[in-house]
Formats: structure tokens, sequence, C-alpha cells
């Protein structure tokens, strides 16, 4: 198809029925709405057509009704004329005329409706016209949209996940810092422990004057102890002797003070 | 294809009978774009009146977009001028 009258209208009409849709946020519900509306309007003028329709036909058909009667009056004034009851033919006459101005009234009544009727016809079908166009157009929009859509959220997607990633990053390198930070700290913690200038809330370590101190004490206590045991071995053996010597006399525990009981040991 | 006549309604067309109808068409806008009233009103009597003989009207309550749409019969050279403009036939 050229682009004559017929595509030229029609892309007219398309381009037209599209021009609300830039300010919408979502498209899509926009122009759904809109073309409901556009069918409701559509309706509503169908309806007015029919409506307007309606009381035309009830017009013609009282129109009608006062053309029979008024030619039935003319018929019975003619017949009265010709029985020579002049009386009788005026008085139908008469009521004719006045059928006659109602006819006139309503022929214009008549006329007003059917002009309207056009109009109405040729706006419902103007009408329509728009909606057609705008419902081709409508679902062309909602595709692209929705299309469009896809590809921001997967661009929004691959952004969200890049930016995930850089926070993810960003969280191992502050773990990294902190633990750095804490090992620092526990290194100096111990040093200065060790050197004791610290008291260790634990109370399990100690500074190396008390450990040397402890050492010195716990060394002598070991040499003391042996001292006294060794004193005690010595002590024990001739109190042994003085009690058998009591018991045995004096001349008889001398030779056994001499034997070499505990030498070897 | 469907075919608008405004004021009169849609009419479903058979593709084959785009090549006579667009013949039609192009006269027609030739004529509107030489400004020949006579000719206008000539060929757009007998666009639709092709459009009507070959094509099978759409009833009034049909909701099918119209790919093309035709000027109302009695559409002066002067108003179609109008719809073709920039404010087009929905006026906004």
């Amino acid at each position: 198809m050229s682009d004559g009258v017929m595509k030229r209208m029609g892309m007219i009409f398309r381009a037209k029925a599209n021009k609300a849709l830039d300010r919408a946020e979502d498209p899509r519900e926009t122009l759904d709405y809109s073309y409901q509306k556009q069918l409701e309007l559509l309706q509503k003028v169908r309806r007015g057509v029919a409506d307007v329709a309606t009381s035309r036909k009830r017009l013609e058909l009282q129109l009608n009704q006062l053309q029979g009667q008024s030619a039935k009056l003319e018929d019975q004034g003619r017949k009265a004329l010709a029985l020579g009851r002049e009386d009788l033919a005026r008085e139908a006459l008469s009521r004719r005329s006045a059928l006659q101005q109602q006819v006139t009234d309503l022929e214009t009544q008549h006329q007003t409706l059917q002009g309207e009727e056009e109009k109405l016809t040729l706006a419902a079908q103007r009408l329509q016209a728009k909606v057609d166009a705008f419902r081709t157009k409508k679902e062309t929009i909602k595709a692209t949209y929705t299309a469009a859509q896809a590809q921001t959220r997967i661009g929004e997607a691959f952004s969200g996940i890049s930016e995930e990633m850089g926070d993810v990053g960003m969280a191992i390198q502050r773990a990294e810092d902190k633990t750095a930070q804490l090992q620092a700290r526990a290194g100096a913690l111990d040093e200065l422990m060790a050197s004791g200038a610290l008291d260790d809330p634990t109370g399990m370590a100690k500074d190396d004057i008390t450990a040397e101190l402890d050492r010195l004490s716990g060394g002598s206590d070991v040499e003391l102890e042996l001292q006294r045991m060794k004193a005690e071995l010595a002590g024990g053996s001739s109190g042994q002797q003085a009690i058998e010597g009591g018991q045995n006399g004096g001349a008889q525990s001398a030779p056994q003070q001499d034997r070499p009981r505990f030498d070897k040991q | 294809m469907i075919v608008r006549i405004m004021g009169e309604g849609q009419v479903k067309l058979d593709d084959a009978h785009f090549t006579e109808l667009n013949r039609l068409d192009d006269e027609l806008l030739a004529e509107m774009e030489s400004n020949d009233e006579a000719g206008f009103q000539r060929t757009l009597d007998a666009l639709l009146d092709a459009v009507r003989r070959l094509g099978t009207p759409l009833p009034d309550d049909a909701l099918e977009p119209s790919e093309l749409i035709l000027p109302s019969a009695d559409a002066s050279l002067e108003e179609v001028r109008d719809m073709l403009s920039d404010d087009g036939l929905i006026p906004g």
C-alpha cells in the first residue's frame, strides 16, 4: 500500500490516539484504562443513537396516525358537503386544521431528531474508528513496553549483581582489616602482659619477676624438703638404737651400732 | 484487510483488490495536492464505491481495528486536507 489518503489517514488516527501516552507512568495500565473509557463512551454514544432513533420512530407513528385522522376528516368533510351538510363539513375541516398544526409541529420535531440521529451516528462511527485505532496501537505499545521493561530489569539485575559483589568484596576487606587489627592487638597484649606492664585479667599469666621468685622459692622448697627428709631418716635410726640399747643394756648396743646396716643405701 | 469509511462503517476487503484501490487512492492524493476539487470528488466516489462493492461490511458492534481509513462520501477536498494536516483527525 502506498502512502495514499487511506494509509495516511489511518496513520494519523493511530498517531493521534497515541498522543496521550507520554505522560503515563505505567503506560499499559493507562492504555487499558483509556481504552475502557473509550469503549464506555462509545457505548453511551450508541445508546444515544438508539434512544434518538426510538423517539424518531415514535414520532413517525404519531405522524402516521395524525395524517390518517386528517385524511379521514377531509373525507368526512367532502361527504358532508356532498350531502348538503355544510355545517358538518365545516366542523370536520376545522378539526382537520387543528390536526394539521400538530402534524406540522411533529414534522419539525421529526426533522430535528433525524438531524440529531445522523450527527450521533456519525459521531459514533468516528469514535469507533478512533477506538479501533487506539486498540491496535495500545497492544503494540503494551508489548513494546513490556519488552523494554524486561530489558531494563535484566540491566538492573546485572548492575545489582555487580553491586552485591562489590559489597561482598568490601565485607571481605573489612573482615581482613579487622582480623589483622585483632592479630596485631593480640600480639601487643601478649608482649605487654609478658613484660608485666599489663595485668592479665584472667590471673593466669605471671610477670617474669614473680615467675623467677616462684621458681627460686619453689626450688628452695624442694631443697628444704629434701634436707628435712634426710634428717628424718638419719634421726629415726639413732632413736631405734637408743631404745634397743636401753632394753639390752649399753654393752650390747655398741657392736650393733657399728653394723653397716644402712651404709649400702 | 479492514477498511473504514468514515460515517459509514467498516468493510473487510480481500488483499487481491488492493491494486485497484491503490490506483484510485494515489489518484485521489494527486487530485488533492493539485487542488482538483471536481476530480477529487469523482475519484473519492469511485474509491468508496469500489470499497463497498468489493468488500463485505462488518457489523456495527464489531470492534475490529481498521488498517485503512477513508473520508466520508460527503467530505470536501478542504476537509480531507485538514484531516491530513499536522493537527490530524483528532484534535489535540
